[in-house]
């Protein structure tokens, strides 16, 4: 008998042919983040199970961060001895009380009993083990279930994960990451989706400091987690800045150094292999966020643009920053870029047929291939 | 590339001498010093001369040093512990240019009732005597000036503080920044702050000089160690660092300020010649501490300065901290009158007896560069 985690996953269900590759891919995953803690991880029968950990709270909390995966449950593998069976579910539902259920399931049709006879005995044992336990097959408080499969398995804790797709499955993607709250959970939702991504941050020294740097590669640290490392292009952007500021309109400036910003992000993304940008966009939140802003910033690419927080409001982007544990680090003041670059009164519906005039006086290629050659590239671990 | 550090007020590098003293106890004089053996009484003993030195650099013949984790604790130390012998409601005094360990010692006294009054300062950082004259003639039992003002480099009128005060009240000098480079007579006050980490010794380590007889409640509890003042065994190595620290500054002689304030003048000279237009925060240059200079360029944002010159291998710091939503100046410009828009370009430049003449030639030559960049761009 011996401590054993149950994995279940979720959408990868709907897979059909390639569904071992989704599976395999998440089961890597899983055995990627619990290998600090020692544990053992197999496929066996539609479920993930990870054993041998050395601290049960610790694996499940990092488990259920794995994205592929709908839900946990601490489990007791044993023989199949219907004894030892109902010994050990006694023991697992003494602490509760209120109404239960019995759910049998019997792949090993060697096992004596089928599913219905063993979930009556299990449930008349433990009924009789605890007085403060009753019996409710339609809404049960708990569940407890009872696998026979290569060999007995019980649970009755079911702790819900991330769901998502296994990292890995959805290709390629990159991800502009500010240093701001939106951005880092703009890339978490689609890394959730199973994206791979790299992330491209702009700086503008002597405008923004090391401290500002060191925030963003906290912030990718936190992401790269998920999925194993992460690497993080740091674009000189100075001179891009400078030079839009002395010779485009002032009203015009945020949205022109956003086009630029797409322009190398999309040289550096396909560089890096990726097949889409990723932004923390959300519409209407700034100036350069409106509809008509967004259609001037998507003109200078070719590659879809995810903009995955849209039609979120920044209080629930918020709370999705607090809880994938990126909040804290966002919030610190230190600023991708300094208000000198800011226009007081930024347009906030830009004519996309005016952009060519307003970006006349600058040598768009050339700059953006001078901040794309001096780019810096740094592998962070997980 | 080449390097300037002047940020010294920040904090200063170990010198050499600091870094064998704390080596050399930490692998032969490691003992506790409350035991009883002879190694032990060895180190009880270094301690003791290293008190003694402490105390004469400020000529504290009828005081005792207790020895603390630094300026923080020190600050702390002499106002909780002195306020908390005290009886009743208190009027208390305080600067409003102080550091933050002074200010939030005086926050929580006024959250437990005391009467805080703050004396407000004039342009060039010195006190206003009669704000002050008003505290004490309502009662006030404790007043708390910075003998250097960190950011500014404002000296205190010690002397005149002693003399307005007539025996009053307590008199507590933070001398972080004025300790060694700025003299200090401890007949002028009754408890006086130092740190290790500002005099090139290590970070950690401090002292409160306080005159005999002026009882402290303590704010650690423990052993009794430092006359009960301080519990806690005692930071034999940190002591000893700041002890070689302190050997080595007095060492350079009674000359040492003087030739500290002509590095600081050339390097306000250089950077003149280079910024015809720049602006001095604070008092003038000759009239301030001999190490501390606090300029503004107009135009340039000090923080944008700042990350410039860390280009060039130049470090320096601002009171100011930039974020595009909302702008943080310096608290104490704004107390000295100076209005945000020219305290956003303040840049500290703190020097210290290690400097060199390359240092101070080649951080103006730079700023002169730098700022004929950055002033062109500015927010329209």
């Amino acid at each position: 008998m011996r401590d054993v985690l149950l994995v279940r996953y979720g959408e990868v269900f709907l897979k059909g042919a390639n569904r071992p590759h989704f599976l395999k891919v998440l089961t890597d995953n899983v055995k990627r983040v619990v290998k600090p803690l020692g544990g053992h991880v197999w496929l066996s029968d539609s479920r993930v199970y990870v054993s041998d950990f050395n601290d049960l709270q610790a694996c499940i909390d990092c488990v259920r961060k794995v994205f592929g995966v709908y839900s946990v449950s601490p489990a007791v593998e044993m023989e199949k001895d219907l004894d030892v069976i109902a010994g050990a579910c006694v023991k697992m539902m003494a602490p509760y009380s209120g109404t239960f259920k019995v759910l049998g399931k019997r792949s090993d049709k060697k096992f004596p009993m089928n599913s219905m006879e063993l979930a009556a005995e299990i449930g008349h044992r433990v009924l009789e083990a605890n007085p403060n336990l009753k019996v409710d097959v339609h809404k049960p408080q708990h569940k407890l279930m009872v696998e026979i499969r290569d060999n007995a398995y019980i649970c009755v804790e079911e702790i819900m994960a991330v769901g998502g797709m296994p990292m890995g499955t959805g290709g390629k993607a990159a991800l502009l990451l500010s240093g701001g709250i939106d951005s880092p959970v703009a890339g978490y939702q689609l890394m959730k989706r199973g994206v791979r991504l790299c992330a491209i941050h702009f700086q503008s020294p002597p405008y923004t400091g090391e401290l500002a740097r060191d925030k963003v590669m906290q912030l990718a640290k936190k992401l790269a987690w998920y999925s194993g490392g992460m690497r993080v292009y740091l674009v000189p952007f100075t001179r891009c800045q400078l030079e839009i500021h002395e010779k485009c309109p002032d009203e015009l400036g945020t949205l022109i150094t956003r086009r630029f910003m797409m322009r190398i992000a999309q040289i550096i993304a396909r560089q890096f292999g990726a097949q889409a940008l990723i932004t923390g966009e959300s519409l209407g939140q700034v100036a350069s966020q409106t509809m008509d802003a967004l259609c001037c910033t998507d003109a200078v690419v070719d590659m879809p643009v995810f903009r995955p927080l849209i039609g979120l409001d920044k209080t629930e982007i918020m709370d999705i920053a607090q809880r994938i544990d990126t909040y804290e680090t966002s919030i610190l003041p230190y600023e991708d870029c300094c208000t000198v670059f800011t226009p007081r009164h930024p347009v906030t519906r830009p004519k996309l047929e005016t952009m060519p005039k307003a970006e006349a006086k600058l040598d768009v290629d050339a700059l953006v291939n001078e901040a794309v050659e001096g780019t810096e590239m740094v592998i962070l671990e997980a | 590339m080449r390097q300037a550090y002047l940020d010294n007020s920040a904090t200063t590098r170990p010198c050499e001498a600091a870094v064998e003293a704390m080596a050399r106890c930490l692998r032969e004089g490691w003992h506790n010093p409350s035991a009883v053996y002879r190694p032990a009484v060895e180190a009880l003993r270094a301690m003791r001369d290293a008190r003694q030195r402490l105390l004469d650099a400020v000529g504290g013949a009828g005081c005792d040093a207790i020895f603390t984790s630094g300026g923080t604790e020190s600050n702390n130390l002499a106002i909780l512990g002195a306020v908390g012998r005290m009886r009743g409601r208190q009027v208390l005094a305080v600067s409003a240019v102080e550091h933050p360990s002074v200010r939030s010692a005086f926050d929580a006294l006024a959250e437990r009732g005391h009467d805080v009054r703050v004396i407000g300062v004039d342009g060039a950082g010195q006190l206003k005597w009669d704000a002050l004259e008003a505290a004490l003639n309502d009662g006030a039992s404790l007043v708390s000036c910075m003998q250097v003002n960190n950011e500014t480099g404002a000296v205190l009128d010690a002397a005149r503080l002693h003399e307005t005060v007539n025996g009053r009240a307590l008199i507590h000098v933070d001398g972080v920044q004025g300790f060694l480079r700025v003299p200090f007579d401890m007949r002028l006050a009754d408890l006086y702050t130092v740190s290790g980490h500002k005099l090139h010794g290590p970070k950690g380590v401090g002292a409160l000089i306080v005159k005999k007889g002026l009882r402290l409640s303590p704010q650690h509890v423990g052993g009794g160690q430092e006359a009960n003042l301080r519990s806690g065994t005692e930071n034999t190595p940190g002591i000893a660092g700041m002890d070689a620290a302190i050997r080595e500054l007095t060492a350079l002689g009674p000359d040492m300020p003087r030739q500290l304030m002509a590095k600081k003048l050339h390097l306000m000279a250089a950077v003149r010649r280079a910024v015809p237009d720049v602006i001095v925060n604070g008092p003038a240059p000759e009239d301030g501490a001999p190490h501390i200079l606090n300029l503004g360029f107009p135009g340039a944002r000090g923080e944008v300065m700042l990350h410039a010159l860390e280009g060039e291998g130049i470090y320096v710091s601002t009171g100011s901290a930039c974020s595009s939503k909302k702008l943080k100046v310096s608290g104490v410009l704004t107390a000295m009158g100076i209005p945000p828009r020219t305290a956003e370009w303040a840049v500290r430049f703190s020097l210290s007896p290690h400097t060199t003449m390359e240092e101070t030639d080649y951080a103006a030559e730079r700023i002169g560069v730098l700022y004929d960049q950055l002033k062109r761009f500015q927010r329209r």
